[in-house]
């Protein structure tokens, strides 16, 4: 059925025009307020930036969020108006209203041009109204949607607390990890510290809802290792401690210049592994943190079959399948090595934007698991062109076509399976036990096709394959 | 800099993006950077289009920033044009467009030399123009562009009768303002076909929706133009109007008067139209322009909505206090509907298209009590709550704060969710239209007997009181035969009640809620 893999192919990489479709990065402020509890986003743009989160994020408008924009007028464009005494005006409103924690500026295309000098700004505005400011320029001239998150993480990196230097000069084995304020938690630090290994400080980063960060937590508390913090916490005032002989690794594939920024400002030593995502990817992740920690995992193989086990009716479903990713996320990679293994065939992955290096361990598990499972290499096509891959998914005419809302319906109606690509983004899909998630998410339109199609007749069958007018 | 959560009308470029995706063949690109083109994604969404949107970005970058677009808005202009050979293609600048300041003309004049397609650059500047005034004026640029098109090209062909443009035989109209995204327009103009088509007149044109650019020189041979919504259609009509003669009706049909109103003023333009023209060619009588005979059956026996208003049911709606806040169209709409149709006491109407505040004003006036024009929602919200209306009629915000304050909401205007891209029949013109908003409105109040139930056995729902004031302001501990008493109070005025008792303890002082301070709050409010 399937040409049989080259032992020497390896992976294809192009580069298109960029004419794609994804969301802007400003639509991070929609998870990262809900994350970061303390916080207030101010998005400093135009009408077009408040319309797009209107939009696109629906419903949550109406919930009192803790976003807003700062809306540029024409007065403010042509410096009429001075933008520090505009944005000081804004701040103390939102201070008064809302007293957070945290204001983070979100910087947009327009900031950008009229070159409005944010980071300036903020320390001076920070001083004077005695709240902390970080600055994110999550625009869309240089990035796509969830490198918004990358942006804004990369900001709070510099406000982590330092590790001091006595802690990293003292010997390994005096090290308490939360012993930063409280003599009670630190207490109860030492007495748990017998169910860890003796490691130095790991600490996560990436933006995912508390509970799947209290699994992989417990993931890895399971092999001996503590986490000692996630970038972001729960709230700013829980930033983890960072500094020279920290660990860190990410959990999401779209985190580089968050990366970037631990190792470069932070002196922090990057652990590059895949990503925890499906039960293969979750293994591969905790194995490689081990590694680094000289930790033999335990129990892993049995759990990932267990887990691989409980997928079956998916697996049956999707087995021999194909999938084509046009592209938007940047989770593509990762979703495309998982699916793979539970036996899709992936045509393309299409991606915005293509760290070789962040996303170095991730991309050799895809060789691996496509030689192990037999299948063609995936050509990685990097700031996809919509219009000529519209046309080779009318050649290749793929099982399930992931991709954004704006082709979804159009493409259904043309009898193309797909199912929304930012539903990946906002659902459960880090850890062994959200492996079922992600399945769930992919077989969705296969189940929902099953079910209609089980209720017609053969006849009716051939005539509603399309639903677009000739001509 | 203004602190903005949310807003009514959306950015210029979604008006121009509308109009243009309505058309058929024609395609837009936008001039912008990555991700501004989420119209699509509205347009795949709410409308459930089943066709790619025919719009594309020619995204602006870093390198855009450094060196100017140069070349790539041309290569993306001849390449759509190869592509999928449209008609037009129009050139969209947005908000970063207008600060970059690139000469987008002259791209736009170097593309049209390579494509076979018309190329054009929306007339339309960011921070002067909203979403509607946009799309108002890109349909009339467009038809302009080809009225005049077409004009040099008959003064070329030395066609004779370039002067006299030859009006259809049969008395015919052109809807003008119909678009995508647009509050039940494809219901509503499939209801005005029909009242046009009742009435004895052929429909030329309807633009844009679903129209061709290649149609556009044949608007003139209407005999007049109708303009269902004041905000899109306006500034064609009065284009054509100054060029061609065109007589317009900007008169909605939205209601049993105002859409006897406007089959009137389609009566006396008729009738003025066909006294100019040489009666022999066309196919007409005096007496077919006369619609008495209609209005009075349609109103009296097709509409339900006239004998709703006289029927028992309506009697319990007398006086009862209603808010509308919408668009300028369908605001001043439902509130002459409310007051004149349904005798309910309309305490404020309001619009947040402020641009056409002054017609706003003179269409409502005397029929309510105040008139708010605004495009803050949280001064709408708090007006709101500071007049405790039975019910409202507003958009999907006003929808919102009625979930929060517990008054019920009937959404009448955009902006709009999916849900009000209904599958069913919903027009909210013309004669089906007014048994609709019948409909919406008596559902929207608590049905009558309901009401007197509730109020003779002091409710039946013993559910917890749930703070339902917009702002948190918590201080009050109240008793529990306070909350009992409170409880009693049936769910509808209970919200009421309970804000007057803490604005009454708030004034004098006290911080424990009894049932003896809910009887002095009441006796103080004197009722």
């Amino acid at each position: 059925m399937l040409q049989k893999t080259n032992p020497n192919e390896t992976l294809k990489f192009e580069c298109e025009t960029g004419n794609y479709h994804t969301f802007c990065p400003i639509s991070c402020v929609a998870w990262l307020y809900q994350k970061i509890e303390d916080s207030f986003f101010l998005v400093i743009g135009t009408k077009t930036c408040g319309y797009f989160l209107q939009n696109a994020l629906g419903v949550m408008i109406f919930a009192e969020p803790r976003y807003a924009m700062a809306e540029l007028e024409e007065a403010d464009i042509s410096a009429q108006l001075n933008d520090y005494k505009e944005l000081k005006r804004l701040c103390l409103q939102i201070k008064q209203d809302r007293n957070p924690s945290v204001l983070v500026w979100i910087g947009t295309c327009t900031t950008e041009i009229i070159k409005m000098d944010l980071e300036g700004m903020a320390p001076r505005l920070e001083a004077e109204i005695s709240l902390p400011i970080v600055v994110a320029r999550a625009n869309g001239l240089d990035y796509a949607f969830t490198q918004g998150e990358d942006t804004v993480l990369a900001a709070m990196a510099a406000r982590c607390p330092e590790r001091t230097v006595l802690n990293s000069l003292d010997s390994q084995k005096k090290e308490n990890f939360s012993s930063s304020s409280l003599p009670a938690l630190a207490q109860k630090g030492v007495q748990k510290e017998s169910e860890y290994v003796d490691h130095p400080p790991l600490v996560l980063f990436g933006s995912l809802p508390s509970t799947v960060c209290q699994q992989l937590t417990l993931e890895l508390k399971r092999q001996g290792i503590k986490v000692s913090g996630w970038l972001p916490a729960q709230r700013y005032s829980e930033l983890p401690v960072l500094g020279e002989g920290v660990y860190v690794c990410g959990v999401n594939p779209f985190l580089s210049r968050t990366a970037m920024t631990l190792m470069r400002r932070r002196k922090c030593h990057l652990i590059g592994a895949p990503f925890p995502i499906g039960h293969d990817g979750t293994r591969a992740w905790i194995e490689k943190i081990c590694s680094v920690f000289n930790v033999i995992p335990q129990g892993l193989e049995e759990r990932e079959s267990k887990i691989s086990n409980g997928l079956t009716e998916y697996l049956n479903l999707i087995r021999g399948k194909s999938v084509f990713f046009m592209g938007d996320n940047i989770l593509e990679v990762s979703l495309a090595r998982f699916l793979i293994r539970c036996g899709m065939i992936v045509t393309e992955i299409g991606i915005p934007y293509m760290d070789r290096r962040f996303q170095a361990a991730e991309l050799a598990l895809l060789e691996k698991t496509c030689l192990d499972m037999n299948v063609p290499m995936p050509r990685i096509v990097e700031k996809p062109d919509n219009a000529l891959q519209i046309l080779r998914i009318r050649e290749l005419l793929p099982d399930l076509v992931i991709t954004g809302m704006a082709h979804c319906n159009p493409l259904e109606a043309r009898g193309i399976n797909t199912k929304w690509s930012v539903e990946f983004t906002f659902a459960q899909i880090h850890g062994f036990v959200n492996a079922r998630e992600v399945l769930e998410l992919v077989t969705r339109p296969l189940r929902r096709n099953q079910a209609i199609d089980s209720f017609l007749n053969i006849k009716e069958k051939k005539n509603i394959s399309l639903f677009v007018k000739e001509g | 800099m203004k602190l903005a959560y949310w807003m009514y009308a959306g950015p210029a470029h979604i008006g121009t993006l509308r109009v243009l995706s309505s058309f058929k063949n024609v395609h837009a690109i936008m001039h912008a950077p990555l991700g501004d083109d989420y119209f699509n994604v509205m347009r795949s969404m709410l409308e459930r289009e089943r066709d790619f949107t025919p719009v594309t970005a020619s995204i602006v970058d870093r390198h855009v920033l450094a060196r100017g677009s140069q070349e790539k808005v041309v290569e993306n202009i001849t390449r759509k044009d190869k592509e999928e050979c449209p008609d037009l293609i129009v050139l969209t600048p947005t908000c970063t467009s207008s600060i970059l300041q690139e000469d987008l003309q002259n791209f736009v004049n170097r593309a049209a030399f390579e494509s076979s397609s018309d190329v054009l650059l929306a007339d339309v500047n960011h921070y002067r123009v909203n979403e509607l005034q946009a799309a108002d004026r890109t349909l009339e640029q467009i038809v302009r562009f080809y009225l005049e098109k077409n004009k040099k090209e008959m003064k070329k062909t030395n066609s004779s009768d370039f002067n006299e443009i030859s009006k259809t035989t049969k008395p015919s109209a052109n809807i003008l303002g119909m678009f995508t995204l647009g509050f039940h327009n494809q219901h509503d103009c499939r209801e005005l076909k029909r009242l046009l088509n009742d009435l004895g007149i052929e429909v030329n044109e309807v633009i844009p929706e679903g129209g061709s650019v290649k149609n556009l020189k044949n608007l003139p041979k209407a005999w007049f133009n109708l303009v269902p919504y004041r905000e899109v259609g306006l500034m064609t009509a009065l284009y054509l109007e100054k060029e061609f003669g065109m007589p317009y009706i900007d008169i909605t049909p939205m209601g049993l008067i105002e859409t006897a109103a406007c089959i009137r003023q389609i009566s006396s333009v008729l009738k003025k139209v066909s006294s100019s023209l040489d009666s022999e060619k066309f196919v007409f009588s005096e007496k077919s322009f006369c619609f008495e005979n209609y209005i009075d059956q349609q109103t009296r026996f097709v509409s339900g909505a006239a004998w709703f208003s006289r029927s028992i049911d309506c009697q319990n709606l007398t006086g009862k206090k209603a808010v509308v806040f919408a668009d300028a169209t369908h605001a001043a709409c439902m509130t002459k509907i409310l007051v004149r149709e349904m005798g309910i006491r309309v305490v404020c109407a309001g619009t947040y298209c402020k641009q056409d505040a002054d017609w706003f004003r003179e269409q409502v006036w005397g029929f309510c009590d105040e008139v708010l024009i605004t495009d803050d929602h949280t001064q709408v919200g708090d007006m709101i709550a500071r007049l405790e209306p039975a019910a409202l009629f507003g958009t999907q915000m006003e929808r919102h704060v009625g979930k929060r304050l517990d008054i019920p909401c009937g959404v009448i205007s955009a902006p709009v969710h999916i849900q009000n891209f209904p599958l069913g029949y919903r027009p909210f013109l013309g004669y089906e239209g007014t048994n609709q908003i019948a409909d919406l409105v008596y559902n929207s109040f608590t049905l009558g007997m309901e009401d007197h139930m509730l109020e003779i056995f002091s409710g039946h729902d013993t559910k917890e009181v749930i703070t339902k004031s917009l702002s948190t302001e918590a201080g009050f501990t109240w008793s529990s035969d306070g909350l009992a008493e409170l409880n009693r109070i049936p769910g509808f005025v209970r919200g009421k009640v309970k804000r007057n008792t803490e604005k009454f303890a708030r004034e004098n002082g006290i911080f424990e809620i009894n049932v003896e301070v809910m009887y002095a709050a009441k006796e103080a409010a004197g009722a």
